[in-house]
């Protein structure tokens, strides 16, 4: 998140007010990004937001559904409060949605930019790992690596980043290849810049706004893919208040509380729709095409 | 175009070179004894390392891709650990489940989403496109997998109008092309079908747009031609593009089965991936992974070829 002040910073302060201004026409992405942000309020204030304990449950008051009385949205098969387990499940739900693209941005900027700015061998070493990894498709590479390092939180976030990097390598790699030839760099390097200092100017600049608009629009593919890791049991594991573990442990119930099962992908759903109407109002704005 | 797809073959090798070695190294990413699931906890050191020299794991581990690499390219994936049958015989039966569901939700994903694109492009900005842009984000937004269940919580617990899981009648799954079996291909197929559909309408609705934008069309419309002639120019510049999102639409769905299938238990290659997984079936996971993705590298070749072949105005040295 810190990478769009650098990117504004760099570039004409002009360009960001209009872009926020365009956004801010459009109602739709208004609309979607106030509920992504009502989440996040949502997941960093969950322990006072929830009216019971999203762990502690009554075995005796197993799977009621919506509408018991002290549970306004039913509980679990373990007895555990649902409302309190849907807020709390923000957290860790919207955590594998971000971190992973974070990482994937970071580690995928780094490798796109070294490559497009050294060219040659390194460049084709380099792009050319990230062809094989390209060449999986995304779920299956998600479940691969999951599945052989095994269940929990890291090896979900270690899974998903690898799935990330390849593709916003490919932006960095592609736009630092454009802005290396560009008269100012030819300029900057005939006055005596050094590598470090004409990436950290010129390049950072340039590549930092495309790669942050694309990883923005990554991570509702990311929050699908945590939780359908989670559902199948390769992700976070119980008792944690996942969505997507959520909806793995109450399919059980489908059906004898039908209503009560199809919860936690509500949530999800919400979460990534929002996600993905916010980036489109922001590319629009940006006017970048889809 | 005949040395155009030669030569992206030979691009093609390395790739699947480093896919085979990707695969090969999942095995020793897993943490513990590969053996782990076939010998009894109090096996003794003597039949372990019998074991391990049966299956080949005491060897380097050069040595061992080697002899893999050598092996695969026979068409030899191995033996399952956990029914003792060759890999490849499991995995052929699994895919060609998987692709039923996966062509048929790639068709009714295309047709719903040329459909919707075609509108939202078209009718720019007016309701229409409202309505056909929700419709696409609604499907590259939706965790499928979860909608799977609410399909099946409606249309097989509440109405009982179709199974719920499995592929055939009381678990049966030999294959049938009869009204009993094709029931269980529709609630996966539709489920699977919302990706495609979301992606190929907002495809081809940037497409359509952008078409219509360009100065050809006005010299069209200038001439005189009917909206039904400007139609058909639109059609056939924006079909190669689309019909290549299809193509590599059919590989995503075939790899990444996999939560569907768990969904619907329908026995494919994702819920065969699953056991192995989580049956530590180690040359099975390898062998799945391994087809799977060679899978998608070829379509993707294909398609590639297939695409310049039918758009001539795409150069490619």
């Amino acid at each position: 998140m810190s990478a769009s002040p650098a990117g504004a910073l760099v570039r004409s302060p002009g360009y960001w007010v209009a872009v926020l201004r365009r956004f801010a026409r459009d109602p739709v992405a208004i609309g979607a990004a106030a509920v992504v942000l009502g989440l996040i309020l949502m997941a960093v204030f969950a322990p006072w937001l929830a009216p019971q304990d999203p762990l502690q449950g009554m075995t005796l008051k197993r799977l009621r559904p919506p509408g018991t009385e002290g549970h306004l949205l039913g509980t679990d098969e373990l007895g555990r409060d649902m409302l309190s387990r849907l807020i709390h499940g923000a957290r860790i739900s919207l955590f594998m949605g971000i971190v992973p693209v974070f990482t994937a941005l970071l580690a995928g900027a780094a490798i796109g930019i070294v490559a497009g700015y050294a060219g040659g061998w390194t460049n084709s070493l380099l792009m050319r790992t990230m062809d094989v990894f390209f060449a999986f498709p995304s779920v299956l590479l998600a479940v691969a690596l999951a599945g052989a390092l095994g269940p929990g939180i890291l090896n979900s976030i270690i899974a998903l980043t690898l799935v990330f990097v390849p593709p916003i390598a490919r932006v960095a790699e592609s736009v630092t290849t454009g802005v290396r030839s560009r008269d100012y760099v030819e300029a900057a390097k005939a006055s005596g810049a050094g590598a470090l200092t004409i990436i950290r100017k010129h390049v950072l600049g340039n590549v930092l706004g495309p790669i942050f608009v694309y990883a923005m629009s990554l991570i509702a593919v990311c929050m699908i893919l945590a939780s359908g890791l989670s559902f199948l049991g390769l992700g976070v594991k119980p008792p944690m208040p996942d969505w997507g573990l959520m909806l793995n442990t109450l399919r059980t119930a489908i059906y004898t509380q039908p209503l009560l099962c199809a919860l936690p992908g509500v949530m999800i759903f919400i979460t990534s729709i929002s996600f993905n109407i916010m980036t489109d109002g922001l590319r629009s704005a940006m006017d970048i095409k889809a | 175009m005949f040395a155009y797809a030669i030569k992206r073959t030979l691009f093609t090798l390395p790739i699947m070179l480093g896919v085979s070695l990707v695969c090969f190294a999942l095995v020793h990413l897993a943490p513990g004894d590969p053996l782990v699931s076939v010998l009894p906890p109090d096996a003794s050191q003597a039949i372990k390392e019998q074991m391990m020299a049966l299956y080949g794991f005491d060897r380097p581990y050069l040595e061992q891709f080697a002899r893999w690499l050598a092996r695969v390219a026979q068409g030899d994936l191995g033996t399952s650990i956990r029914t003792g049958r060759p890999v490849s015989l499991e995995i052929g039966k699994a895919v060609g489940n998987t692709l039923m569901i996966a062509a048929l939700a790639t068709l009714i994903g295309f047709v719903l989403g040329t459909l919707f694109g075609f509108v939202a492009g078209y009718f720019r900005d007016s309701w229409l496109d409202k309505a056909a842009s929700a419709a696409a984000v609604f499907g590259v937004s939706v965790p499928h997998y979860w909608l799977g269940m609410i399909l099946v919580i409606i249309f097989a617990v509440q109405l009982g109008w179709l199974p719920p899981t499995g592929a055939g009648p009381g678990g049966s799954e030999a294959w049938v092309w009869d009204w009993v079996h094709v029931q269980h291909l529709i609630l996966p197929a539709v489920t699977m079908s919302v990706i495609p559909m979301g992606i190929i309408a907002r495809t081809v609705r940037a497409l359509v747009a952008e078409i219509l934008s360009q100065e050809f069309v006005a010299g069209l419309r200038a001439k005189g031609l009917s909206e039904s002639g400007v139609f058909g120019h639109v059609v056939k510049n924006a079909a190669p593009t689309a019909l290549a999102v299809m193509g590599i639409q059919l590989g995503y769905l075939l790899g990444g089965s996999i939560l569907i299938e768990t969904v619907f238990s329908w026995p494919g290659s994702g819920l065969l991936l699953n056991d192995a997984i989580f049956q530590r079936d180690l040359p099975l996971l390898q062998g799945t992974i391994l087809v799977l993705a060679l899978f998608f590298v070829v379509l993707n070749l294909v398609v590639d070829v297939m695409q310049t072949t039918l758009d001539p105005r795409i150069q490619r040295a």
